[in-house]
């Protein structure tokens, strides 16, 4: 859709917003490929939310400068508004309304005809999935349910940009798989998607380019490999049949993978840090299986573990992301 | 919550990617919509929320009728000897109180809903910005109307027989509705203004209660002391009382019509711009 596909979507310069005494946005450079998905990955507080509020002119810079499309989102507010939609942490969409209701409001706020409203608004609870629930108050609408309605009128008029602030948090995990796929359908039609989240692995599902903020800076930014390097691919934990062999098991996984190797508590267990340049974790992981195998150690169960935030936080900043209770480690066994 | 949840989600067609990826590509982007059109369009919205939640007709049923009763048979006795007498002279009158009482709801439901994540929405679309609270107004005009109307319909139960006939009233009503509209930007100024409902509401009624007592709506102000006489007789409530009074009893009393006119007028000038403000800082 956007005319722009060469050039940034995003391109902000030293933006700085303060509420009173804190700085929640303290510098942020950004700079967003038109035509892809971006991920922000931070915890709670980290500033996520105050720079797309400020990028979707619903709040104005203390500081800095910030383009959308070419124009400044504080001088050209109208311009930018023209050309994104956002869907907020909090759903935006009025919940005394019916599903339907909400979409023929936005439809004729956005411009359309009574009739075309009403038409653009029933393809999309259909292609939604809301048929069912279209006459429902969005009150009583699931967490799921309540996303795809959000999400639907975010794309009433196929925006060039779409935020998305968190649209998974609170999501079971099969809502949060569909959010994904239309996140995809989304960006397959050429919107740019600025995508906020507290889930490296959303993160990795779903953006090309990743920015990690903390504190109100950009503490990393770059492709999913780049920021992968820098903390590694996860971990392998095994479980051996024999206490007794587990030295010599973490012997021979720290010659295959090269990398620590740490005794849990528990004395058949082992955990081994993956690195993140090279081979996949899929691979280093049959490899030392396969040493293991070799040297004739037994091998009652394994998983692999993606890293968590907390782990990214601590990779590039030394700290614990004090505010991110609910980050957590993704197990795929 | 979360079991209740994942069945719901289970049972939730599925999306479906192929007719999302068309929906992306046919939507054509149509001109902005004009001033006039996004302030009815929200308006609409007002008059939704009505259909929802049909209890909050109560102010403006309930709450008139107690009015008129109540004042036309406490202070009918004394006042004017009977109360069929004195509801010749109170209804207009009490018709204005009551409906520039209801007015003050106005904050008070802008207070609440402007916290909602609805309104990031409506910020960042491309529209006339005054469009939201104007179309909020316009839903509440319809609250003045049909306070308005139940109360003129006690009021004729009782004994009420405007002398003005059906144009009289008619006109009586449009002029309270449309100095109540302008007069609403006040109430949406502290309802964006103040942090919570309750102190939305406490300074309504510091706002409300001495302006509507301290009128011509119960007593002649001739009997009152020449201090208050001042206040009462310069005051928009006095004014429009007269105005709507006139009216209903057939006669045309241009003086009282301009001066409402003119208060509402300057309500909007100077309330309407800090709303704004107000509206676009949150």
């Amino acid at each position: 859709m956007s005319q722009h596909t060469s050039g940034l979507a995003i391109e902000t310069a030293g933006l700085v917003k303060t509420f009173g005494e804190t700085r929640a946005v303290d510098g942020v450079d950004l700079a967003v490929p038109a035509g892809t998905v971006y991920g922000v990955l931070g915890p709670n507080g980290a500033g996520k939310t105050t720079t797309v509020k400020m990028l979707a002119t619903l709040l104005r810079p203390d500081g800095g400068e910030a383009h959308v499309f070419g124009h400044d989102v504080v001088r050209e507010a109208d311009e930018v508004r023209g050309r994104v939609s956002l869907t907020g942490q909090y759903a935006s969409v009025d919940e005394d309304l019916t599903g339907l209701e909400n979409l023929v409001l936005l439809g004729r706020l956005l411009g359309h005809h009574k009739k075309a409203a009403r038409l653009r608004a029933g393809q999309l609870l259909e292609a939604f999935g809301l048929t069912d629930a279209a006459a429902k108050q969005v009150k009583h609408y699931s967490g799921g349910m309540r996303r795809r309605i959000d999400i639907a009128a975010s794309i009433l008029n196929t925006p060039d940009l779409l935020f998305l602030d968190e649209p998974t948090t609170g999501l079971d995990p099969r809502s949060r798989n569909q959010v994904w796929d239309i996140v995809r359908a989304v960006v397959a039609q050429g919107t740019t998607v600025l995508l906020t989240t507290q889930y490296l692995d959303e993160a990795d599902q779903l953006a090309s380019r990743i920015a990690v903020i903390d504190r109100g800076r950009v503490i990393a930014e770059g492709t999913k490999g780049e920021l992968k390097a820098s903390v590694g691919a996860g971990s392998v934990h095994l479980r051996l049949r024999d206490p007794g062999q587990r030295p010599e098991a973490e012997r021979v996984l720290r010659l295959a993978l090269d990398t620590d190797v740490q005794q849990e508590p528990d004395p058949v267990a082992l955990t081994a840090r993956l690195s993140g340049a090279g081979d996949s974790a899929a691979e280093q992981a049959s490899r030392a299986l396969a040493e293991l195998a070799r040297t004739g150690i037994t091998v009652d169960n394994f998983s692999l573990g993606q890293p968590s935030l907390d782990e990214v936080f601590l990779a590039l900043t030394g700290h614990d992301t004090h505010e991110a209770p609910d980050a957590k480690e993704e197990a795929a066994a | 919550m979360s079991t209740a949840t994942t069945t719901e989600a289970k049972d939730l067609a599925p999306v479906s990617a192929e007719s999302l990826a068309a929906l992306l590509v046919a939507g054509e982007r149509p001109p902005r919509p004009s001033a006039l059109s996004a302030s009815l369009t929200f308006g609409w919205r007002a008059i939704l929320k009505i259909k929802h939640v049909p209890e909050q007709l109560f102010d403006v049923t309930a709450f008139p009728i107690m009015m008129v009763l109540m004042y036309t048979y406490l202070f009918g006795g004394a006042l004017a000897g009977s109360p069929k007498e004195y509801i010749q002279f109170l209804l207009p009158g009490i018709l204005v109180m009551s409906v520039v009482m209801i007015t003050m709801y106005t904050g008070v439901s802008v207070n609440t809903d402007i916290e909602k994540g609805v309104f990031d929405r409506f910020r960042s679309l491309p529209i006339w910005r005054p469009s939201t609270m104007v179309g909020y107004l316009l839903g509440d005009a319809l609250r003045y109307t049909i306070a308005s109307v139940v109360m003129l319909v006690v009021g004729m139960i009782i004994g009420y027989r405007p002398d003005g006939g059906v144009g009289g009233v008619l006109a009586g009503i449009a002029l309270l509705v449309a100095f109540s509209f302008a007069f609403s930007w006040i109430w949406t100024m502290f309802g964006l203004l103040l942090r919570t409902e309750k102190s939305v509401m406490g300074v309504s009624m510091m706002v409300i209660f001495p302006l509507t007592f301290l009128s011509n709506v119960f007593v002649d102000p001739r009997t009152m002391p020449g201090w208050l006489q001042a206040f009462v007789n310069n005051s928009p409530i006095t004014h429009l009382s007269s105005a709507v009074r006139g009216l209903m009893a057939g006669d045309w009393p241009a003086d009282e019509v301009a001066w409402s006119l003119g208060w509402a007028g300057l309500f909007v000038a100077v309330f309407g711009p800090i709303t704004m403000r107000l509206y676009n800082r949150k």
